[in-house]
């Protein structure tokens, strides 16, 4: 990254609230947070057994892009970002809301939510 | 009218269509009726066509019909196109006369069979392809209808298709025939390469101007009768035409007797300017049909079924044409497709009358004495014997001398086998017809088995036969019998179409005496015969009894036995150790190769797939970060 970007992308944005420039919160302490939501929830992903426990690190990984989308709306002074976060949260409902019936489905079958346990693709 | 003249090669095609479509609606009776209206209509075009060209000057009396255009590919331009000339009427009107005749016939001969329909689409399927063979004005064209007659006289030889022998028979004869497609396959191949044209006209000018050499011209003519040899059964490939006696009697005389077996002689006749330039094809002819004529003979001599006989007889006569031809007298060898076509098929549907009154006994030794019970049968097989053995002002005697003058002045040692031939001819046409129809009964006729004379739909053709065969001579009576001046007809009409190569050193003094040496000769083949077969009334043994050289003869010098040996059973050992060696080593040994390693790459990366999402998912998530990182490190 080069130096004057840099350099620009660790100090308040102009237009930031008054908070922020109180407190010395610079985009890249939101890129940051983003960054650990994720991997917070791509870690619960790949790691736990419970499908809703998936499903709501899925969720955390998704708002983690959510505030990065943010971030980089405001900091470039454009709405396509903002829009954008409308978009995966509606997508997002949908999808908890297929999911969830679908784990419904499959509990109701196998009386077990633990995707370990549902491997009928095994070759 | 020259324009309708598509419709005489149509008509029986529409005969065929209606009979293959519709025939069993029709019945038995009518499809008849509907086979020979279309052949007789198709006859009564060809006369109707035939005086017209009568009546032109003799340098117009070449028309070629165009139809449309065919194969047009290259440099080579086919169309559909039929040649009016002589030599092409010629053969139109023997084949639709001939072929009418016989189809009105086999109405008698057929009746109560179960496939009467079935048996008069195939002749009327025949009836077109033989006269595309004729009239058409290019080889293709010609070539077509040479492939068409060979299937439907394949069809036909194996019509009582529930018998073994007579699938046998059509399959015999259609490999066969195959061997000479092949060579005249080559000899329509040499010719487009050389000459670049294909229909007779253009070619005859190609040939005129001499751009190629005497070998290319040689090899074109050797190969282009090599296909003669498979289809007028010539020595090699003669053995087809005995064993197609299986098929039912009408068609050993249409087809195996009177028309497609002459198609070498046409072919021949219709490119003689290209035999005439190619003097060692020529001798090879003339010898090979020498040859034939001669061997034919002797197995005719020794053979007991009364249409084996007349079939080795068959060979014997193209094998004279062929002499004839190859001696350059070309007009000669067509004067006896014509005189041969007449006599053998009355000959044959003589014949055809004998079994079908003695309910399919076809073994001379068991028939004897038929001539109170056959009188008009007996008739007119005396005519064709007489016509056949060469007595004199018969047809035959015409055709016949004719090609023994010519050869006499070609080469002596070709005549001597003719000569010789002519004499064997008249010992077992004699044998036969002493056989059969003196002599005591030694049928047995029991229940409804009563000996009857044929019907009129089948006596009335025969005496049509017979007035030909006995009259058919007056088209070409040589000039020093010509003491009324009718003229040599038939040299006439063909001198403008076919080319005469024979060369005359002799005089009439040497004619004269070699036609009386003749007549002494068949006169001598029927004194043995009568001593035998009428004074001691001999029967020809029992199969068990036949002894000796006659024996080598009776199975026809076990030719059949040596080509089974030689080529048969050589092909199914090469085929038996292809399928074993070849087949199931190398071809399986690849394909199930190929199944066996995908099988294995199968099986071992099935393990991949666990069925459990986190595997999944980590690989996912390992493939991502390894693409964004390469992402990147491109990107730096």
């Amino acid at each position: 990254m080069p130096k004057e970007c840099e350099k620009r992308f660790l100090q308040p944005g102009k237009k930031g609230n008054k908070m922020d420039q109180i407190l010395n919160i610079t985009p890249g302490h939101y890129i940051s947070l983003s960054v650990i939501l994720f991997c917070i929830g791509a870690a619960g992903v790949l790691l736990r057994r419970n499908a809703i426990v998936i499903f709501l690190c899925i969720e955390i990984m998704l708002n983690a892009v959510n505030i990065a989308l943010i971030t980089f709306s405001r900091y470039f002074d454009q709405s396509r970002g903002e829009i954008f976060v409308f978009f995966v949260m509606a997508v997002a409902a949908a999808e908890s809301a297929i999911g969830l019936a679908l784990l419904i489905v499959v509990y109701k079958q196998k009386k077990t939510i633990d995707v370990d346990e549902i491997n009928l693709l095994k070759g | 009218m020259f324009e309708y003249v598509w419709l005489i090669v149509l008509l029986p095609f529409f005969g065929f269509l209606i009979l293959g479509l519709l025939g069993n609606k029709l019945g038995e009776r009518i499809s008849g009726i509907v086979a020979s209206l279309a052949t007789v209509l198709s006859f009564a075009l060809a006369v109707k066509i035939f005086i017209e060209l009568l009546s032109r000057p003799e340098e117009e009396r070449s028309v070629v019909v165009t139809l449309f255009d065919w194969i047009v590919a290259g440099k080579i331009h086919t169309a559909i196109a039929y040649q009016i000339d002589p030599l092409s009427m010629l053969m139109t009107l023997i084949i639709t006369g001939v072929g009418s005749l016989i189809h009105i016939y086999s109405i008698g001969y057929m009746h109560g069979d179960k496939g009467v329909p079935r048996f008069f689409a195939y002749l009327n399927l025949f009836m077109f392809s033989m006269l595309n063979l004729v009239l058409g004005s290019n080889l293709i064209l010609m070539f077509l209808g040479w492939e068409g007659v060979g299937l439907c006289s394949y069809l036909l030889i194996a019509y009582y298709y529930d018998v073994k022998d007579a699938g046998d028979a059509g399959k015999k004869a259609f490999i066969v025939n195959r061997v000479g497609d092949f060579g005249f396959i080559i000899g329509i191949f040499l010719i487009i390469n050389y000459f670049g044209v294909l229909d007779f006209l253009s070619l005859e000018k190609a040939v005129e101007a001499e751009s190629v050499g005497a070998l290319v011209i040689f090899w074109i003519t050797l190969m282009l009768f090599v296909g003669a040899t498979g289809k007028s059964a010539q020595i090699p490939l003669y053995v087809w035409l005995p064993d197609a006696m299986a098929g039912p009697t009408p068609v050993s005389a249409l087809i195996h007797a009177a028309t497609m077996v002459t198609s070498g002689i046409y072919m021949l006749a219709r490119l003689s300017f290209l035999f005439v330039k190619a003097p060692e094809t020529m001798m090879i002819i003339s010898v090979i049909g020498a040859l034939t004529a001669f061997f034919a003979a002797t197995i005719g001599t020794q053979q007991n079924d009364i249409k084996k006989v007349l079939a080795y007889s068959t060979v014997s006569q193209l094998g004279y044409m062929f002499m004839g031809a190859g001696a350059g007298a070309f007009t000669a060898a067509l004067f006896h497709v014509m005189t041969h076509a007449f006599f053998k098929a009355l000959l044959f549907l003589g014949a055809g009358s004998v079994i079908h009154a003695l309910h399919h006994e076809q073994d001379i030794r068991n028939m004897g004495g038929l001539r109170k019970k056959l009188p008009i049968t007996h008739f007119i097989f005396l005519i064709g014997t007489l016509a056949i053995a060469g007595t004199p002002f018969f047809s035959g005697f015409f055709s016949k001398d004719e090609i023994l003058w010519k050869t006499f002045n070609y080469n002596i040692v070709v005549w001597a086998f003719g000569a010789a031939a002519a004499m064997i001819t008249s010992y077992y046409m004699f044998r036969l017809y002493f056989v059969t129809f003196w002599g005591d009964m030694r049928y047995h006729e029991h229940g409804d088995h009563k000996v009857h004379e044929s019907p009129l739909v089948m006596t009335v053709p025969l005496l049509i036969l017979a007035v030909l065969s006995a009259f058919g001579g007056i088209f070409g009576i040589p000039h020093i019998l010509d003491i009324f001046h009718i003229g040599n007809y038939l040299e006439e009409f063909l001198k403008e179409t076919v080319l005469d190569g024979s060369k005359t050193y002799y005089g009439h003094n040497v004619e004269i005496g070699l036609m009386v040496f003749s007549v002494t000769l068949a006169f001598a083949g029927f004194l043995i015969a009568y001593k035998l077969f009428y004074r001691n009334r001999k029967i020809p043994v029992k199969d068990d009894d036949i002894k000796g050289l006659n024996n080598v003869v009776y199975q026809k010098y076990f030719i059949d036995e040596i080509y089974n040996s030689l080529f048969v059973q050589s092909i199914l050992n090469f085929s038996y150790g292809l399928w074993r060696w070849f087949d199931v080593l190398v071809i399986d040994g690849i394909v199930n190769g190929v199944g066996k390693i995908i099988k294995n790459f199968g099986d071992g990366s099935r393990d991949v797939q666990t069925g459990v999402v986190h595997d999944y998912m980590i690989s996912m998530a390992i493939g991502l970060a390894s693409f964004m990182t390469l992402l990147c490190l491109y990107l730096w």
